[in-house]
């Protein structure tokens, strides 16, 4: 069961569970790491921005994708197609509208919300498998979609010659990605902000219920389908903020933003870190991407191994993701004295 | 292991600056090495490896030639540009080369003109590409370069009626609208024309449309590959070869290293390309056995490993003439009208005006010699520019 997310309650016995749930609205300071870290990489690693803000980009749309797989339990594998309808609607508005990129993002959200609302109200109806062919399926037919419609999407050729207009007037997107990274930060951070209020406000909690026992939640009187569907299209505007985001720091969209192997990939990045954790997009973001830039380029040819290998030992050791791995690490450390 | 080696070997490199003088040029190479594409970057690599090999010493005395490999996995056009944008300013590349996909070409294209680094096409065939930005020429194709003189001379040739079908992308369009052109403004007459998906096609039903339209040929693109060894199985198995109708197209559908997985079905086939490694010109005849001696005698260069070779040999020309001094203006300048008689292609040219190649293109029909098939090229057209930017005079 690697969608389940190692119950937290026996890490601290004396605590009630009502005291637990209070306590873990508060901001403990380790939750300030990931920020010491973005702001750090900006300042150190200058000559790896554009990977950096690609990275920022993954950890959203992973969080986007951690919403409805590890706390609402939706298992899906159609996560793209939400993201590269963000994509396009970036591009397109910033080619036929204007390069102004914030009114941009609104409308990648709104774009990507929309077709997140209409698909989940037919797909949610079904779970496990039949959910998880759906999703599939709908990612093919905008796949598709995309493909046919060339007049406005540019087809396999790619949309082409998007030019963005400065940020708030100021700020022009620079080749060496430093406007991209701060960028993408900031919007990442403000998407950060509400996920955590999301998570813990009671509606958070109502899609635990529904993720571990959806008969008792019917029975106590939620309305568990609209939960569904509302969270799945919160999800959806995420994700299409994150696939604008992509478009706005690379100027161009392709088919690619649509594939299925996308959707794989990102929920390889979110098991990786640890699912239903909020922490685990970043953490499985960064490292599956770094670990994939660094290989590759040791390696361009047999770098997918390495992968591979890296996966098959978290999946068989560390079901709870890395940010399991460290939790486990941390109780020993506890119990030993 | 290679990747502990190679991680020793960036340690060492990056702990001593003072090993790289002004001297090194250094090349990005952007090309796909992984995933179900691979094998269109193996041939590149490999055409770039023996070249490497062969004329590494003919550069001038204290210059170096770096080569920074990168994977961009597919057709993923924001992983190549998050790449290009690397080489250029961490790598600090003096020029970007390689490319298989059209989608990756146009995200990067917008950097090198910034950035005013030269870029080298080794492959993406769509016509406009060359006109995205300055410093982009191209040693590859065009798909309207076969496709438009191929329909020429179809039309020359006694076929009147003709289908068309082809992938539905970008270079299958192009394939389409460059030899209804050339067809039809010579008396040719289209009976029909179908786009088939890119991704798993059958063709079984697509073959049965084609038969009942009965057409005297069959004009056909797909991309370079597996795919076309089902295409053939398919015109056969609904005995379209039979009902008379040949089968023609882009010499996409009979790549060399496609044609031994073909068998019989392939023979009588008639293509247009400009590459054939059956050709017996001598550069091509020293080309195919440096290749075979280097990576084993089964292994059969194909077009996208000559685009790899002469990519190579224009990189060295631009290198030898600055002396490794590497100036992004003065490269696209020596290579504006850059010829290379010694291709193993024939003679080809860089347009001074459009950046793109200038090639012979050939007409072939697939033969058994010696026991294999092979693309046995029996009339050249010379020097063909590309006709979609002469028609639509785009530079």
């Amino acid at each position: 069961m690697i969608f389940k997310r190692p119950s937290s309650s026996d890490s601290a016995p004396s605590d009630s569970a009502v005291e637990q749930m209070v306590r873990s609205h508060r901001l403990r300071p380790l939750e300030l790491l990931p920020w010491i870290v973005v702001v750090g990489a900006y300042f150190v690693f200058p000559e790896y921005l554009p990977l950096g803000s690609q990275i920022l980009i993954m950890i959203l749309f992973a969080i986007s994708l951690d919403l409805i797989l590890g706390y609402a339990g939706i298992i899906t594998l159609g996560h793209s197609a939400l993201f590269g309808v963000g994509a396009y609607a970036a591009g397109i508005y910033a080619l036929h509208v204007t390069g102004e990129p914030l009114s941009g993002l609104v409308v990648a959200a709104v774009a990507a919300g929309i077709v997140g609302f209409v698909s989940g109200l037919v797909i949610l109806r079904t779970h496990g498998l039949t959910l998880l062919m759906l999703t599939l399926a709908i990612t093919f037919l905008i796949a598709e979609l995309a493909n046919k419609a060339g007049f406005i999407t540019g087809g396999a050729d790619g949309l082409q010659g998007i030019a963005m207009q400065e940020i708030f007037g100021q700020f022009r997107f620079d080749m060496f990605g430093r406007t991209a990274y701060v960028y993408s930060a900031v919007v990442l951070f403000l998407v950060w902000l509400f996920a955590r209020l999301l998570v813990h406000s009671p509606f958070g909690r109502s899609l635990t219920g529904i993720r571990e026992n959806v008969t008792r939640m019917h029975a106590i009187g939620t309305p568990v389908r609209k939960r569904l569907v509302t969270v799945y299209t919160i999800s959806a505007m995420l994700a299409g903020l994150a696939g604008g985001l992509l478009t706005h720091t690379t100027q161009f969209v392709g088919l690619s933003v649509l594939s299925f192997e996308r959707s794989g990939e990102i929920v390889i990045m979110l098991i990786l870190g640890g699912i239903g954790r909020l922490y685990g997009a970043f953490v499985g973001a960064a490292v599956y991407m770094i670990a994939q830039d660094e290989l590759a380029k040791a390696d361009p040819v047999f770098w997918y191994f390495w992968i591979g290998l890296l996966l098959v030992l978290i999946v068989m050791f560390a079901r709870g993701g890395i940010l399991g791995l460290v939790d486990q690490a941390l109780r020993l450390v506890r119990r030993k004295p | 292991m290679r990747f502990w080696k190679s991680l020793i070997a960036t340690a060492a490199v990056a702990l001593l600056p003072w090993a790289a003088t002004a001297q090194t040029v250094k090349i990005g190479i952007i090309n796909t090495y992984s995933g179900p594409n691979a094998t269109l970057g193996e041939q590149i690599d490999n055409a770039i490896k023996l070249y490497t090999k062969e004329y590494e010493k003919n550069l001038p005395p204290g210059v170096k030639i770096e080569l920074i490999r990168r994977d961009d996995t597919g057709p993923n056009p924001d992983v190549a540009k998050r790449l290009a944008q690397e080489l250029i300013t961490r790598d600090k590349v003096n020029m970007l080369a390689g490319v298989v996909w059209t989608p990756n070409a146009a995200a990067i294209a917008p950097l090198a003109t910034e950035a005013k680094i030269p870029f080298m096409i080794m492959n993406a065939g769509t016509a406009a590409i060359s006109t995205m930005s300055p410093y982009i020429a191209r040693v590859s194709f065009t798909l309207w370069q076969s496709s438009h003189p191929f329909g020429i001379w179809a039309a020359k040739n006694n076929i009147k009626k003709a289908f068309i079908a082809v992938s539905d992308y970008g270079p299958g369009h192009d394939a389409e609208a460059g030899f209804e052109k050339g067809f039809t403004d010579n008396g040719g007459q289209i009976v029909g024309k179908v786009r088939m998906p890119l991704a798993n096609p059958d063709f079984v039903p697509f073959m049965q449309r084609i038969k009942d339209s009965a057409p005297e040929a069959l004009f056909v693109f797909i991309p370079a590959g597996r795919q076309a060894t089902a295409l053939m199985k398919a015109f056969g198995d609904l005995g379209l070869d039979k009902a008379g109708i040949k089968l023609i197209g882009p010499g996409d559908i009979t790549t060399d290293e496609e044609l031994p997985n073909m068998g019989d079905a392939a023979i009588g086939v008639i293509t247009m390309h400009h590459y054939s490694a059956a050709a017996t010109r001598p550069a091509n005849q020293a080309f195919v056995q440096a290749w075979k001696r280097e990576y084993g005698p089964n292994t059969t260069p194909a077009f996208m490993a000559v685009g790899g070779w002469d990519g190579m040999a224009a990189i060295y020309h631009a290198v030898r003439e600055q002396k490794g001094r590497i100036d992004g203006d003065k490269t696209m300048a020596l290579w504006k009208g850059w010829k290379n008689d010694q291709s193993p292609r024939g003679p080809i040219m860089i347009d001074p005006e459009t950046r793109d190649i200038v090639q012979n293109e050939y007409v072939r029909r697939v033969e058994r010699v010696g026991g294999a098939l092979a693309n046995v090229e029996f009339e050249t057209i010379p020097m063909v520019k590309d006709p979609w930017k002469v028609i639509n005079n785009r530079k």
